[in-house]
């Protein structure tokens, strides 16, 4: 077995090309939006369809309320990454609004954990 | 699809949404996804990696022209505990291969469970290192897969050269109220946490 495929089993999936979709881009424009953000359609916002993919639509429609990346990327059935991309583009265009988590350590009242655990026991 | 319900969300502006992002960790067959399954309904996540050999990602990234991507599946799930507040839970894929997707994933998480299989413990060894040095907390969930030996949790904490503070505990995680536990185990340990980092002033 060639070097190069050693790492490519049946568990890898199929090798394919999947930044077709992205026009080749492997990385967003600007910061990289974690799994957990928020995403939110600009409402009002003018659409001017020139440039945007059926794709980029389609995330613009599931996102008119609050969604975060990972249940967009889940729910559109593409590749996270191409989806960050996606995003990326509309964020550019201002057609959506983002809202990044807080990281735990700058929790403004850590006792919000203490809810998420008592929320847990009832589950 | 939303984020919280329609009708709720926005009844208070002022409130900013909450939303928790836990790993669950652990070797290939320890239970991540019944885990998941166990709490909430498992969602799959897809992502493209370039795959360009072992050496890829420790050397440098010129030079890498026979680039080519593999598909990694990952499980997910949601759970709301109110509106504004909920939690993500992702099973990281647990072959060494996949590994340089731990750091985005990491990045901002409250914390880990690293599922334990005692019949192969090792496997579970490079989640426990990945996260003591990332200083994330974690605790360690030793399902108790039938036909399996018991061990005592403090013998699985040895075994593992753990900090006293890490958390280890029993579980079943095909049971949901096992599975639940486990995740209230780690927001307490999380939360200890945070409170001791606090007091002494420092930042995290």
């Amino acid at each position: 077995m060639a070097e190069e495929d050693r790492w490519l089993d049946e568990e890898a999936g199929p090798v394919v090309r999947p930044y077709a979709l992205t026009r080749g881009r492997t990385r967003p424009t600007g910061e990289t939006l974690d799994l957990i953000a928020l995403v939110t359609a600009v409402r009002g916002a003018e659409v001017d369809p020139v440039g945007l993919d059926p794709e980029h639509l389609a995330l613009l429609a599931m996102c008119r309320l609050p969604a975060s990346v990972a249940d967009l990327a889940s729910e559109l059935d593409l590749p996270l990454g191409v989806v960050q991309i996606l995003l990326a583009d509309l964020r550019v265009r201002s057609l959506i609004s983002v809202h990044h988590p807080t990281p735990p350590a700058q929790m403004p009242d850590p006792r919000i954990l203490k809810e998420v655990a008592d929320g847990l026991r009832r589950l | 699809m939303g984020f919280g319900g329609s009708e709720s969300y926005g009844r208070d502006p002022g409130e900013a949404p909450v939303t928790i992002k836990i790993l669950i960790a652990g070797g290939f067959g320890a239970g991540k996804t019944t885990l998941v399954g166990s709490v909430t309904e498992i969602r799959a996540l897809r992502t493209e990696e370039p795959l360009s050999g072992p050496g890829a990602y420790v050397d440098s990234l010129d030079g890498v022209e026979r680039k080519s991507t593999t598909t990694v599946a990952m499980d997910f799930g949601r759970i709301t505990i109110r509106d504004n507040l909920v939690i993500y839970l992702f099973g990281t894929p647990g072959q060494e291969r996949f590994w340089f997707m731990w750091d985005e994933l990491a990045s901002g998480a409250l914390g880990a469970v690293v599922l334990a299989d005692t019949r192969r413990l090792a496997d579970c060894f490079p989640s426990v290192d990945f996260f003591e040095r990332r200083r994330l907390p974690f605790t360690v969930a030793v399902n108790c897969f039938d036909g399996a030996r018991r061990y005592h949790p403090e013998d699985v904490r040895a075994a593992l050269d753990l900090d006293p503070v890490v958390p280890v505990i029993l579980c079943d995680v095909r049971q949901r109220s096992s599975a639940r536990d486990v995740l209230v185990a780690l927001i307490e340990h999380a939360l200890q946490g945070l409170q001791r980092a606090r007091a002494a002033g420092t930042n995290v």
